[in-house]
């Protein structure tokens, strides 16, 4: 029997170390002959921390929010030979609807596998495309199959992989590098860290392959310094590589020498632009360039530089492996293969999925997504972070492909999904993405660095409840400016949350500028609180937690709150007794 | 850092933090000597060195690699990562992530300041917590969620959020009571 614990850092976060310890001590002292595994994300982080009973005969037994004293009963049980259904939440013939409908090619290995182990991973499969390339392929043959299997780079713009790296391959010189762009800056986005942390061989076997077929002879991950575990298992990853033939000078026998160094990135969205990249590689300050040329013919030191994202790595064994023609088999004629999405926000199953490109948003929303939280109103749904836009409930049933998505008005970007409910004000929602960028322009260029600023004033002003008559449509110039005049994509589609949600939610931006409303009840210039006398009992809760003691009141007598001292913090409404319900939100 | 003076140039002369701190800087200087392009690098090892980037810790990596100092400031200034005053021993990162932001991240906020004393970035007066903002803390399915040393709780309640912090401020209580000022 084993017993495998999801620790990647969202397991850990959610308690999965004190459940190791619980485990490690009980079957210590059961005198068990079990053995204890670490796994990495499987994508159910709304049932972290995971436990996986592994039977002898390969049947598993899946269960979820374990507890240090739940995995004392799980292991009791498992261990006179039962399941506790009360904890069960899959079994390896059951998947739940979480995982039903996936198909899991970049995060094949992902929750399986031990990530810190080379032996894991080649038992699962792994460095096989990489034997097969260097014995029986030509890199122009590896470059074919990519053309074949379609497949586009799942960093956020797109383009085809394949085309990229014939661009690197044909530019003459002998110095050329490799650079895997880890630094996944969009909020919400966090399928290359889960990548990183839970199959970190297989990111660099697809870059090894792309360095044969590319040419490079140097690779380099530029890594967020904000994801500490997966920076500590890609260097363990990298030294057992090393060790066993895979990188190095003539790899696997081959005549191929290859290395990859990892340099840490310290925190600057613009850096996911490729020329920003490779400023901040090289030491500078991480400020984008006019392209052409492009980083293949002048990247890194002004050498020929070939960049993809971890997750386009990660799908290049497999390519390999099981053709291009298998790939391009799944997903739609412009958009092939699967994509990962993850899926946060007021959503039931926050999580990672891997499904064919081409499902439609509902399907992936309400199947492995579960739907909406306490089964609210789904309002909107966020894909592409900050650069791009909010899809409303008419246009659900768009299929996720790139040029679906596009034109919708946002961007298929690196997959983040973020759900939202009534409660979410859009209107705030467009000013906090604003927000972000603004903080984030490198101010290079003037309409990006100027023109955002102008924009989130206005925002800022909406949501003050000084909107002005005039200010969508000032928004919408201002925004159409900056997207035609920025230099690189941080400004380009900077406007895209602004003018998606004016496009689809115009009538929220009009009850903030014309009634001094705010329809889902969150700009705080907007609201008021109040106390229902009908309703209130008197039981003071809500003085007591007031954090600026603002509401008076004796015990058993009506609560009042003064308005002008009130900080519209929420906190009474929280604290009131749901069968009172006597504060008010207007 | 407790015999670094932030403020002190004339400290470069007579050292910058410790003896181990001052030795660890000088590995780190040889150890990037002639290495182009690496001084993001050198930056974050001085952070981790002293917990932030002590100005006479970057006049001997200015004069030692030489680096312009305005080039140093420009690059430090850049990237979020940087700072230029010490943190507090507990740092905490509140995620301001999309997950987190509709989930009631500012609620979060209110009660944390209101609790610790301050506002967004800075450090309480007895130097037990800095509070910081971070991007996204990749937990979006614990949202809303903050970091203490590493450490992530989610998902957090303002209630829940004071807390943690009234937690540790017991736990300091009880180990080193001497070190509770304020």
């Amino acid at each position: 029997m084993i017993v495998r614990i999801g620790l990647s850092s969202c397991g850990i976060a959610a308690g999965g170390l004190p459940v190791w310890e619980a485990i490690a001590e009980e079957i210590g002292q059961q005198g068990l002959d079990w053995a204890l595994r670490q796994t990495g994300c499987i994508g159910m982080c709304h049932s972290e921390p995971l436990l996986d009973a592994i039977h002898p005969d390969g049947s598993i037994n899946t269960y979820g929010n374990v507890t240090p004293a739940r995995a004392r009963e799980i292991i009791a049980a498992e261990a006179s030979g039962l399941a506790l259904d009360e904890y069960r939440i899959a079994t390896d013939q059951e998947p739940n609807e979480c995982m039903a409908g996936q198909v899991r090619v970049a995060l094949r290995n992902c929750g399986s596998i031990n990530p810190e182990s080379i032996d894991d991973y080649i038992n699962a499969g792994g460095y096989k495309a990489l034997r097969q390339v260097l014995t029986s392929m030509s890199p122009p043959q590896v470059i074919e199959e990519m053309k074949i299997s379609g497949l586009r780079g799942r960093g956020g713009a797109g383009f085809p992989t394949w085309f990229k790296w014939n661009a690197t391959r044909q530019e003459p010189g002998d110095i050329k590098y490799l650079i895997c762009n880890a630094d996944e800056g969009d909020p919400g986005a966090f399928m290359d860290r889960s990548l990183l942390e839970g199959d970190p061989h297989g990111v660099l076997e697809g870059m090894i392959i792309a360095a044969y077929a590319t040419g490079c002879t140097t690779g380099i991950i530029y890594a967020r310094a904000e994801y500490p575990l997966a920076i500590k298992r890609l260097e363990q990853a990298l030294e057992q590589a090393r060790q066993q033939g895979m990188l190095g000078t003539g790899i696997m026998g081959s005549g191929l020498s290859f290395d990859i160094t990892i340099k840490q990135g310290a925190g600057a969205f613009v850096c996911g632009e490729e020329t920003a990249l490779i400023a901040s590689l090289e030491g500078e300050r991480g400020m984008p360039r006019l392209k052409p040329p492009f980083p293949s013919q002048k990247g890194y030191w002004d050498k020929p530089s070939n960049i993809n994202n971890v997750e386009t790595f990660a799908n290049v064994p497999w390519i390999i492996v099981n053709g291009g023609a298998a790939f391009a088999a799944m997903g739609t004629e412009d958009s092939k293969g699967t994509k990962v999405f993850a899926l946060a926000g007021r959503i039931k199953r926050g999580g990672l999925v891997e499904v064919p490109m081409g499902m439609s948003l509902r399907e992936i929303i309400y199947g492995p997504g579960g739907g909406i939280k306490q089964d609210k109103q789904f309002k909107a749904v966020q894909l592409g972070g900050p650069s791009g836009g909010c899809i409303p409930e008419s246009l659900l049933d768009t299929p996720v492909d790139y040029q679906s998505i596009k034109n919708t008005g946002a961007i298929m970007g690196s997959g983040g999904m973020i759900v939202m409910d009534e409660t979410t004000c859009m209107v705030d929602l467009a000013r906090y993405f604003l927000n972000f960028t603004q903080d984030e322009s490198c101010g290079k260029c003037v309409p990006c660095r100027i023109g955002t600023k102008r924009m989130l004033e206005i925002m800022e002003r909406i949501c003050a409840g000084q909107g002005q008559p005039g200010d969508i449509e000032m928004l919408e110039t201002l925004g159409g400016q900056i997207a035609d005049g920025s230099l690189c994509g941080l400004g380009n589609s900077a406007p895209n949350p602004v003018l998606t949600t004016i496009k689809y939610f115009r009538s929220e931006y009009e009850a903030h500028i014309n009634d001094k409303k705010c329809p889902a009840k969150q700009c705080k210039s907007l609201i008021t609180y109040h106390i229902d006398a009908d309703k209130c009992k008197g039981c003071t809760l809500c003085a007591k937690k007031c954090p600026v003691n603002c509401i008076s009141g004796e015990a058993k007598q009506v609560h009042v709150i003064d308005q002008s001292r009130c900080t519209k913090c929420g906190t009474c409404l929280e604290v009131c007794p749901s069968k009172w319900a006597a504060v008010i939100v207007e | 850092m407790s015999c670094c003076d932030q403020n002190g140039a004339e400290d470069a002369a007579v050292g910058i933090g410790t003896a181990a701190q001052m030795n660890d800087l000088q590995d780190i200087i040889n150890k990037y000597n002639g290495v182009e392009g690496s001084l993001i690098s050198v930056l974050q090892n001085v952070q981790r060195i002293y917990g932030y980037l002590p100005r006479p810790a970057l006049e001997q990596v200015a004069e030692r690699l030489g680096i312009k100092k305005a080039k140093i400031y420009g690059v430090a200034t850049f990237y979020a990562q940087f700072r230029f005053t010490p943190v507090g021993k507990h740092l905490i990162l509140l995620c301001q992530g999309t997950a987190c932001h509709v989930n009631g991240a500012d609620k979060i906020e209110t009660a944390l300041c209101d609790e610790l004393r301050v506002e967004m970035g800075e450090t309480t007066d007895d130097r037990l917590f800095t509070l910081n903002e971070a991007a996204c803390l990749g937990c979006c399915s614990l949202a809303p969620v903050m970091m203490i040393d590493g450490q992530a709780y989610g998902p957090l309640t303002p209630d829940k959020a004071r807390q943690v912090i009234r937690d540790i401020y017991k736990r300091e209580r009880q180990s080193q009571p001497e070190e509770v000022g304020a």
